[in-house]
């Protein structure tokens, strides 16, 4: 009888995937998972993508042409919540999906049906998101932030639907950090202390904990909204003894630590892709591990920097200023250790290299207009201005856009069996890093000449770096159609990847065949 | 980068290449656009020297020049340096940012007093203790804005009446809001406070030579964020106290209006006028609104029905939907206008005539 039940177990352990659809709606295994999450997220990309390019084609010239400013208030905002929430977030969690596990040693996340469960709230999520945009009244057009009141009284009735979107998501994010925490935590295998992590496990561990941390906050500022709108509450509304400042605290107060959330883990990934091409060790390991915790830390201090002309008193804005300041110094510890990896390396510059390096220096580029953002007189002048969005361009396009391309062609050929082809990834790279600076840094000078944000037409002295500006943003948009005939050609066939194909690379997650088998670690690796 | 950022502040640029801040007009925006051009320039020599660096690796340690990889690979000593010295530069950063935010702050008296309010989509400005106040409303033709009319210089950027004010005074702002949050600014005068409803927010300015000086709002407060701009005109001292005075005997003027006997024919032109500077934006020229957001006049229940409905959904507004209480925006003969002509117009075809009188019995009734 044991015998019987033995031989159940044994080819239990050992079944390749199931046949069909049902194999991914029912999937628990973490590279199914980590696949669906990457495929969801460049949907969403391309979808919040293809919203840019109706903001950038009225921009292009002074004048409403293409749509009226009602329809661009909603792009701007389905643009900023899809490329947030269902590009950049997923796209990351998807990694760590994929990679954790392969990088920690462990057979699997630890919590694997949960894990099924976040994924697929997501999808519900962003088709309730965005069937709103079909609705009566239009979908939501108060802006990414939605700022109260214009996200209560004054808002389109669809409202009710996008809060409950946001709870969605949140739960989602909230499932997926707790996974990540569980997996780090307790499986990984023997020998492999927490200061012997790669650092993509180490910056994805913290950014979990920042998820834990903010999301109930949204959930709580969300949860506001519904009752003012619905149940005759006035959290927000001045005339019945609220507080619409009361909302942007809450707000930010998610939101600052969510903008760490987007680029944490790409600072992981390219503190391995670095090393990996430059055949060097990471330097300064322990000083990165606290570089990153001291900017978590920090990020729950400066909410209020992206308030500074709601009109706090003078202590309150030195207070932020000075804290917001500070976050230069654990980001440029980040830099020069990345600098100083390359320093007397052996470079050579594949895709995913090119991109670890464009990210350092274009979210450099990022943190330079931070940190004049941060100077509270100056920013009164850059405040909600195209400065503003230049700068948060910056360190998200470049930032966490650029490291997930850099992880997606490091990893490629571990996950397809198959390397990429070279040439075209090297044409993505480069059209994407010239249309991205075309598009984003012409926006420095807009805002420095006083274009406000948000606005669907403008004075004619901003029409020229419009222009330059769409035309970049059009070549940024083309470019990504690219990157995927790029994944779809490697998935298709190509040299077939050895278990390590970059020479320089290191990590449990080379030690297993390329593509990774379906079960992998059953049996823990010893780390030394 | 560095190299091109140099390349593009240094060289002579024609005016719609415009790549920096304006110094402005005032002490204030002097001294932030000094903090500005200080900041820049450290974080362009911080650029130049870190990416110096990067660009000399790139170029010089590749494996294809025979370079091998070196094997160093941490520091206590550079990390300290490297943690230290840019917390030094923060602290030089921060002296003259706090010395500007404490001039900012200056909470010494004013000589005028300014109430400015933000509405869906305008601005009023009330000079406190003055007895004037006016609304200001985009002044460019909406053939501008669809492309069916040449745009001019400062298409946008034009109101029907600018704020005035006196040079060399020390004018204060109290801003607040009606409806949504907006954002008052005006890039030369280095001003820009959000309107809060139900908060007055406080800024100042003494702006020190005559001119005309343009801004826009600066918080999405929905559908015409783009076409609420800010224009303030400095006078000098002798002609502010003229034009001061010349608005307090119009205003006197329009208060005796409401006792005269209007013609339909009169007011169906005024309320045109009023209807499409204040009422078009949402329910639109020719009356068919946004629905379902901003209802349709033509041939709408309240616009064809009693008349009392209709005056007091313009005087009272609707809470809970954009309809704007205009009881205390407008002028009763304003609002007789527009009620007539909204009843009149459109294809509507009431025929009654509603006057300033009805609407000021309206009022005292309601107190």
């Amino acid at each position: 009888m044991s015998a019987v039940i033995d031989h159940g177990h044994a080819g239990h352990d050992h079944h390749g995937p199931a046949k069909g659809l049902m194999r991914w709606v029912l999937t628990t295994n973490h590279k199914d998972i980590g696949t669906m999450y990457l495929w969801f997220s460049f949907a969403m990309f391309l979808l919040g993508g293809s919203m840019a390019m109706v903001i950038r084609a009225e921009l292009f010239q002074p004048g409403l042409q293409i749509v009226q400013p009602e329809f661009f208030n909603q792009m701007t905002t389905m643009h900023g919540l899809i490329m947030v929430f269902g590009a950049v977030m997923p796209a990351f969690v998807g990694l760590a999906n994929w990679m954790i596990p392969l990088m920690i040693g462990a057979p699997d996340m630890a919590l694997p049906r949960m894990n099924n469960f976040s994924f697929w709230l997501l999808p519900a999520a962003f088709t309730l998101l965005v069937s709103t945009l079909f609705m009566e009244g239009g979908g939501p057009n108060f802006g990414w932030t939605f700022y109260a009141p214009l996200s209560t009284t004054y808002a389109p009735e669809s409202v009710t639907f996008f809060i409950f979107a946001i709870h969605l998501m949140g739960i989602s994010s909230i499932m997926g950090a707790i996974n990540v925490i569980a997996t780090i935590l307790n499986l990984r295998a023997p020998g492999m202390t927490l200061m012997k992590m790669p650092l993509f496990a180490w910056t994805w561990l913290i950014t979990a904990f920042l998820l834990i941390a903010v999301m109930p906050v949204l959930a709580g500022c969300v949860t506001m909204m519904l009752m003012d709108v619905h149940f005759g509450t006035s959290f927000f509304n001045a005339a019945g003894g609220g507080d619409p400042v009361l909302f942007q605290h809450v707000f930010w107060f998610f939101g600052h630590p969510e903008v760490y959330i987007m680029i944490l883990p790409a600072f992981g990934a390219i503190s391995s892709i670095i090393p990996a091409f430059s055949r060097k060790p990471l330097f300064g390991y322990t000083s990165m591990v606290y570089a990153t915790a001291s900017i978590a830390f920090l990020s729950f201090i400066v909410w209020a920097h992206h308030m500074f002309t709601v009109g706090i008193p003078i202590t309150g804005e030195l207070f932020f200023m000075y804290a917001t300041m500070l976050i230069a110094v654990p980001t440029g510890v980040k830099v020069f250790n990345w600098v100083t990896t390359m320093w007397r390396g052996s470079l050579t510059f594949e895709a995913p290299m090119l991109f670890a390096v464009a990210f350092v220096i274009l979210f450099t580029i990022g943190g330079f207009s931070g940190l004049m953002l941060a100077i509270a007189p100056a920013d009164f002048q850059y405040h909600d201005t195209y400065f503003v969005v230049a700068h948060f361009h910056y360190v998200l396009v470049p930032g966490a856009i650029f490291g997930i391309f850099a992880s997606a062609y490091y990893w490629l050929p571990k996950w397809t069996g198959h390397m990429y082809d070279e040439t075209l990834a090297r044409l993505h790279f480069w059209m994407s890093f010239i249309g991205m600076n075309l598009a984003f840094f012409p926006m420095h000078f807009l805002g420095l000449a006083g274009m406000p944000r948000r606005i669907p037409d403008y004075n004619l002295q901003f029409a020229d770096f419009n222009m330059v500006s769409s035309i970049g943003a059009f070549t940024f948009g083309v470019t990504q159609l690219l990157f995927l005939f790029i994944v779809i050609k490697c998935i298709r066939g190509g040299k077939p990847a050895p278990a390590k194909p970059w020479d320089g690379a290191d990590g449990l997650e080379w030690t297993v065949p390329s593509p990774a088998p379906y079960h992998t670690f059953s049996t823990p690796p010893e780390v030394k | 980068m560095g190299i091109l950022l140099w390349l593009a502040f240094t060289t002579p640029t024609r005016a719609e290449w415009t790549v920096n801040m304006a110094p402005g007009a005032t002490d204030v925006s002097h001294a932030v656009f000094d903090l500005h051009m200080t900041i820049f320039w450290i974080c362009a020599v911080i650029g130049v020297l870190v990416f110096g660096v990067m660009f000399w690796s790139m170029l010089v340690h590749r494996r294809s020049t025979g370079q091998e990889a070196a094997h160093f690979h941490e520091s206590t000593t550079v990390e300290i340096l490297w943690t230290a010295v840019p917390f030094i530069i923060l602290v030089l950063m921060a002296i003259p940012a706090t010395k500007t935010l404490i001039d900012i702050y200056d909470p010494s008296e004013s000589e005028l007093d300014v109430q400015i309010t933000g509405y869906q989509w305008k601005w009023h400005y009330k000079y406190l203790g003055q007895d004037v106040e006016f609304f200001s409303n985009l002044a460019t033709p909406r053939e501008q804005i669809d492309n069916r009319a040449p745009k001019g210089e400062h298409y946008l950027l034009e109101v029907d009446e600018p704020l005035v004010v006196p040079v060399g005074t020390k004018v204060r702002f109290l801003i607040t809001a009606a409806d949504v949050i907006h954002s008052w600014w005006v890039p030369s005068l280095a001003v820009k406070k959000d309107a809060i409803p139900g908060f007055v927010n406080e800024a100042w300015t003494r702006i020190d030579k005559p001119g005309i000086y343009r801004g826009q709002c600066t918080e999405l407060c929905g559908k015409d964020h783009g076409f609420m701009p800010v224009v303030v005109e400095a006078k000098s001292k002798e002609d502010f106290t003229a034009w001061l005075a010349e608005r307090k005997q119009a205003a006197a003027a329009e208060r005796e209006l409401t006792s005269k006997e209007w013609s339909m024919e009169e007011l169906m032109a005024r309320g045109e006028k009023a209807y499409n500077t204040t009422c078009a934006a949402c329910h639109q020229p020719d009356g068919t609104g946004l629905p379902p957001m901003f209802p349709a006049l033509k041939g709408s229940p309240i616009a064809t029905g009693p008349v009392q409905g209709h005056i007091d959904i313009v005087v009272n507004g609707k809470p809970g939907t954009a309809m704007a209480a205009f009881g205390k925006q407008l002028s009763e003969v304003d609002l007789a206008a527009i009620i007539t002509y909204e009843r009149n117009a459109f294809g509507n075809k009431v025929g009654d005539m509603v006057t300033p009188k009805d609407i000021l019995a309206f009022k005292q009734a309601q107190e």
